[in-house]
């Protein structure tokens, strides 16, 4: 790697400053809801006195938090088979079919990625009257399902141009039928932007409000539940609740870096 | 070297969902921007006077100047906020330059509810800002105009946006040729000449794409008005939402809809030219 020009570190000790209080400014927050998470006495004020694990331990007695929670898993669950099957069948068509309106295609596709979760949510909302089904979790999933193809399209488009296509010419005129081929080569070689996408889709389903709050019928998701209460009056048991979800998205982006530095670096052995 | 069979097994279920689950709903919400309601019915008759009262009732052109107002300012405060930022990561950290990356990309994927419930608990009245400024003696009475603000939604989502106009930046930062500072340097530019004539030139795609990112995703937002926003921060998502609620009037709302729509995919379209025209022009690798 080359040094950069030496004239440019004079400028540093403010660079390095200002750097220092965007970080202060992206963190600070989270961490002030972490701390009051565990303050007895509410939300604000300061200082936070009476350390207390209470609201954790309210929260775990709290059914209606848990039973939203199994219903986000579901929904991500789901939302992973969906978006993850079709998102690999259109990288597929997008890489290699031609067909008419490909063009058109592959932004509608995308189209769900930069639009508004208004958009999304409130014309699948019609579509649901049209088709007459109704609200519930199979909408939420509908919505999530094909707002995310976007997300798994892109990564594994992006796999699939790194894929070495001589392997899969050598399968073929060795006899293999595409469909073997298909699982015995093709799959395989895109197991890491597979895995990648998977992580990427449970993440922004477990955390998606816009599009789910037009969809929901009688059964909340997880953050539908928490934005009701939220209405209605908030106490650290909120926070407490906030910060293990902030936990268990740092788990999982930390595992979805390390797999995509692992799918991008050249391979070494 | 695909046969026209496995062609068509990878082609028509993506293009049928897309079909079904994407195009469909949009046209009926194209559809509905065109039909009334009466009595409280939607009714299927073609009108155009959804447009007309969207055009003849002042409130709605200034919500929407308002929403573009906040857009306009979430994207400036997040450029300021990420440019420098995605700056420093590139030219100056060293070898703690993947660290640092991954500590932007953690509140990216932070649950945009977690973090704009944080901002409700730090800015309200009897919020965590001002326990600590009256901690300070800085205040005697609490300041109530912290939230249920535009500015407070300004701040909320510039909190969110930024590191989403970071990644693009710190990319196109990346991908500057670092001989070319060198020469820069060497022919007698001073850091000031090299950073407006070499750096930010080449930077200008990242710019572009983060920005652009921002300010429609504010664009479309009504969650941060309803969380801190208040009245006073009320943005045209805000009216199309309620529009589906309480007010019922699915019509009227469908039109603001394609309203926003269409403002977006010109947005898009004009991006995506400039970026193009900057792609070609800009960098001469």
């Amino acid at each position: 790697m080359s040094h950069p020009p030496r004239h440019s570190t004079s400028r540093a000790p403010l660079l390095v400053s200002y750097s220092l209080a965007v970080f202060a400014f992206l963190y600070l927050p989270i961490l002030v809801l972490i701390a009051y998470s565990f303050n007895r006495d509410g939300v604000g004020g300061f200082p936070p006195h009476h350390l207390t694990l209470d609201w954790y331990r309210l929260l775990f007695a709290d059914s209606p938090i848990w039973d939203a929670l199994l219903n986000s898993l579901l929904v991500a669950a789901a939302s992973i088979v969906i978006s993850l099957s079709l998102g690999l069948l259109a990288a597929l068509a997008l890489d290699r079919a031609d067909f008419p309106g490909k063009s058109l295609f592959r932004r509608l596709v995308l189209l769900p990625l930069i639009l508004p979760g208004l958009i999304t949510g409130l014309s699948l909302l019609m579509f649901s009257v049209f088709a007459g089904l109704k609200l519930s979790l199979f909408t939420v999933l509908l919505g999530h399902g094909t707002a995310l193809i976007s997300v798994a399209t892109t990564e594994l488009f992006a796999g699939l141009q790194k894929l070495d296509r001589s392997l899969e010419e050598a399968s073929l005129d060795l006899g293999a039928t595409p469909w073997k081929t298909f699982w015995r080569v093709t799959l395989p070689g895109l197991r890491l932007p597979l895995i990648a996408s998977a992580l990427l889709i449970f993440t922004l389903s477990m955390d998606e409000i816009a599009v789910s709050f037009f969809l929901i019928g009688r059964d909340n998701t997880l953050p539908l539940e928490i934005w009701g209460r939220l209405r209605r009056g908030i106490t650290p048991e909120i926070n407490a609740v906030s910060t293990l979800i902030f936990a268990a998205s740092v788990v999982l982006i930390l595992i979805w870096h390390r797999l995509r530095t692992r799918a991008l670096a050249p391979k070494l052995d | 070297m695909y046969s026209r069979l496995y062609k068509s097994l990878i082609s028509i279920p993506p293009l049928a969902w897309v079909a079904v689950f994407l195009l469909l709903p949009y046209a009926l919400m194209l559809a509905h921007s065109f039909w009334a309601v009466r009595q409280g019915f939607l009714v299927h008759d073609w009108t155009l006077s959804n447009y007309r009262t969207l055009f003849s009732h002042p409130v709605y052109l200034q919500v929407l100047f308002r929403t573009l107002r906040i857009a306009a300012s979430v994207t400036l405060c997040s450029v300021l906020l990420g440019y420098p930022l995605a700056y420093y990561l590139s030219f100056h950290a060293g070898p703690r330059k993947q660290l640092l990356y991954q500590l932007v990309i953690v509140p990216l994927w932070v649950s945009y509810l977690v973090r704009g419930y944080a901002w409700k608990t730090i800015l309200g009245t009897d919020g965590v800002l001002n326990g600590f400024l009256h901690y300070l003696h800085l205040t005697t009475e609490p300041a109530s105009f912290l939230l249920y603000s535009p500015f407070s939604v300004v701040l909320m989502l510039t909190h969110i946006y930024t590191p989403f106009v970071f990644l693009p930046i710190y990319a196109s930062l990346e991908q500057i040729p670092r001989p070319l500072l060198e020469a820069s340097h060497d022919l007698g530019a001073g850091p000031r000449s090299t950073f407006l004539r070499v750096v930010l030139p080449l930077s200008l795609p990242g710019l572009l794409a983060g920005s652009t990112f921002a300010f429609l995703l504010t664009l479309g937002d009504f969650l941060a008005p309803l969380l801190v926003g208040g009245p006073s921060g009320t943005m045209i998502a805000n009216i199309v939402q309620s529009l589906f609620g309480a007010a019922y009037d699915w019509p009227l709302g469908a039109a603001i809809s394609m309203c926003i729509l269409l403002l977006i995919l010109s947005i898009l379209f004009l991006t995506e030219r400039l970026e193009k025209r900057w792609s070609h022009t800009g960098a001469s690798r």
